[in-house]
């Protein structure tokens, strides 16, 4: 369990845009008529990745009245799940698998080298809003330990060479958006 | 190791496209079943075959069916749990990653036998790269006539929905799950009504792993006798396995069921044996959820028969000096592991991830990490030992859900079969500040072996 500090309205105008509602729409189809609370989850995943990378209390009302829902439903559901950010991260969020089959195939280490190589304590962003430093429970990836994700990605059998690898290529990536994206949906369909 | 079952084709080039899996036999089933069989009768084949659940619990699937209410006039659903986060457990991603046609055939031909229009894949929200897998499958089958309405001419109508978790282990749990579907926190429901009464929306609903579900088709396609023709007794069929920690060669491996676990950790075909010429030291066969074992124990039972892979082999010797097969995530230790350290992790893990709707459990894995915490950091006393067991034997049983049970084991078998390791760790607290403090706390810390519990290993 995890508590969160509260956050204070904003009254900011947030909207998604319209292909993300027609999507919506789709989703909303998929349960029967009526439940379209169902939905929330991957509204709430959809509402993070395009409206600002975290769930401000603005983007939680949003959602609400999207799926007509009371704003206290979608706020108790987003403090629950871990992949939903209740505070602004960075860019690039690096999540590093801390649980034991991980941390005893160098895990601890990695997530050590993480610390010291961004300057930064888990949960913090760098001064520059490129990388948020978090831990997480098993990702489901241990016998390519140690893994870590990089907002989706995941990236396994890492060592700090590997580390010191995909921190560069994160950088260039962050200061030209063309450059080629290698995510793992690239590669597979 | 026989022919493969599950993974039969995972080696040929191009094998999650449609036409590729087609063109290997891919489909059959879904054929068989709708054009030559009754629901009915493909429940039949799935009882014959002794499938059992492989998410964990090992219930029959045959006997899971025949509780569906069938007399309700609501609809019915059937919902895959993809929910894969026990930790050690990383089969059914594979699984998904490589046969995604395999899952999608097994859900077809099981929602057929139940009777379900609408299924539901429950896929945890980090493997965004598997939703696009498996929408991609499921569309393909779809273009081919294998979903949608009126399938292969029949008047069987089905539609496959993913619904991605955001993080969250507990809704691996099949009550959770549900509640999460339904857009809510995941809080295990109190059973009964069981799902298959009372499941998702009030609605009757089967709820199964994605590897019983994927073991449909081949079951139909060879008949449930020659399923139950493999494996051993009760446990029949084959299962994959997720072997991780200190070995030559992690990954997944389908066994048939009864293969020996030291044939599985030394063998070159499987585990390869321990990593850098170390030792065994200890073993969790079935995710960290089940009592560990030492060397000695996993290998051999106590009463000095082989330890096998199979549901009863596992359990031999209750918990005194057996575990169980659980999910098959099998997690290995060498001798640089320490169990105080590592049960102190498990425990952090299971107070992070309780739901906390009861107090036992979310007041009892916060309690025991602290105590575990204690002893790890040299701060522990002797009266700590006792204190844990304790805490852990009122956690089990007094929960509205497993996890209490499944925070309980980890934390009482390291004491039952580790027991000098703690008792050291209290007894010697200034070393074990100076190795827990010191610069690299890790792995390393015991290279020579633990201090106190060499004898054991192999
Ligand atoms: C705490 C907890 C976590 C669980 N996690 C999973 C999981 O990640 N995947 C899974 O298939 N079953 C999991 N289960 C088991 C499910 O509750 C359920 O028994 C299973 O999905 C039934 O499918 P089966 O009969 O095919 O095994 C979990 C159970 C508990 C108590
Ligand atoms: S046992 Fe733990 S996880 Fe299960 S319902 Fe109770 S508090 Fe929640
Ligand atoms: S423990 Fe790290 S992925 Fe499972």
């Amino acid at each position: 369990m995890i508590t969160h500090r509260l956050h204070v309205k904003e009254n900011r105008p947030v909207a998604f845009s319209e292909a993300t509602l027609k999507k919506v729409r789709e989703l909303i189809q998929q349960y029967p008529e009526g439940k379209q609370k169902s939905a929330l989850l991957p509204v709430l995943h959809m509402a993070q990745e395009e409206l600002g990378g975290y769930l401000s209390v603005d983007v939680m009302d949003y959602v609400a009245s999207l799926l007509q829902l009371n704003p206290i439903e979608v706020f108790e559901v987003a403090t629950f799940y871990s992949m939903f950010y209740l505070e602004p991260v960075g860019k690039y969020v690096i999540e590093v698998c801390r649980t034991a089959p991980c941390a005893i195939c160098g895990g601890e280490e990695i997530l050590e080298y993480l610390k010291e190589k961004l300057q930064i304590g888990v949960g913090e962003t760098t001064p520059d809003g490129l990388f948020t430093l978090k831990t997480v429970e098993c990702l489901g990836g241990c016998g390519y330990a140690p893994v870590l994700q990089v907002n989706t990605q995941f990236h396994e059998q890492l060592d700090q060479v590997a580390i010191d690898r995909l921190l560069d290529t994160l950088r260039k990536q962050a200061a030209d958006p063309s450059s080629a994206d290698l995510t793992w949906a690239s590669q597979f369909c | 190791m026989g022919k493969p079952v599950l993974l039969e084709h995972i080696r040929i080039p191009g094998i999650r496209q449609f036409g590729v899996y087609r063109s290997h036999g891919g489909y059959r089933p879904v054929e068989k079943a709708l054009l030559e069989m009754s629901p009915t009768e493909v429940g039949q084949e799935v009882t014959r075959s002794g499938l059992r659940g492989r998410g964990g619990a090992g219930f029959p699937t045959g006997l899971k069916w025949s509780f569906l209410n069938r007399k309700s006039d609501k609809p019915r659903y059937l919902v895959c749990n993809a929910d894969e986060s026990e930790p050690g457990t990383f089969k059914d991603r594979y699984l998904m990653e490589h046969l995604p046609h395999r899952l999608v055939e097994g859900l077809i031909v099981s929602s057929y036998a139940l009777g379900v229009n609408t299924c539901y894949i429950y896929i945890r929200g980090e493997f965004k790269y598997l939703v696009r897998i498996l929408e991609h499958a499921i569309r393909e089958a779809k273009e081919n006539g294998f979903l949608g309405e009126r399938i292969l001419g029949t008047d069987f109508s089905l539609e496959i929905h993913l619904h991605p978790g955001a993080g969250a282990y507990i809704c691996g749990e099949e009550t959770a799950l549900l509640e999460s579907l339904e857009g809510k926190r995941g809080n295990p429901r109190i059973k009964p009504p069981y799902p298959a009464y009372k499941g998702l929306y009030d609605c009757p609903t089967v709820v199964n792993n994605v590897e019983t579900l994927a073991a449909v088709g081949p079951i139909i396609n060879m008949g449930g006798e020659a399923y139950a023709g493999l494996g051993k007794g009760k446990s029949t069929g084959t299962k994959l396995i997720s072997a991780c920690g200190h070995i030559n060669r992690p990954g997944v491996y389908e066994i048939e069921m009864g293969l020996p676990v030291e044939e599985f950790i030394f063998s070159d075909e499987y585990c390869n044996g321990i990593r850098s010429g170390r030792h065994l030291k200890a073993v969790i066969p079935g995710g960290s959820s089940v009592p560990v074992l030492p060397a000695d124990l996993i290998l051999r039972t106590a009463k000095n028969e082989k330890r096998l892979l199979t549901y009863e082999s596992l359990e031999e010797g209750g918990f005194d000096s057996g575990s169980m097969l659980g999910s098959g995530g099998f997690i290995v230790y060498d001798e640089t592991a320490c169990m105080v350290r590592n049960t102190l992790n498990l425990t952090r893990f299971y107070r992070h991830e309780s739901c906390g709707q009861c107090s036992p459990c979310r007041e009892g894995t916060g309690w025991m990490e602290k105590v575990l915490w204690r002893i790890e950091h040299g701060e522990g006393r002797w009266k700590d030992i006792d204190l844990l067991v304790n805490i852990a034997r009122h956690i089990e049983g007094n929960t509205i859900c497993p996890f209490g049970d499944a925070a309980a084991w980890p934390v009482a078998s390291a004491i039952r079969h580790f027991r000098e390791e703690f008792e050291y760790h209290v007894e010697y607290p200034d070393e074990v500040r100076v190795i827990t403090h010191g610069n690299l706390v890790r792995e390393t810390r015991f290279t020579g072996g633990h201090p106190v519990s060499g004898i054991r290993f192999r």
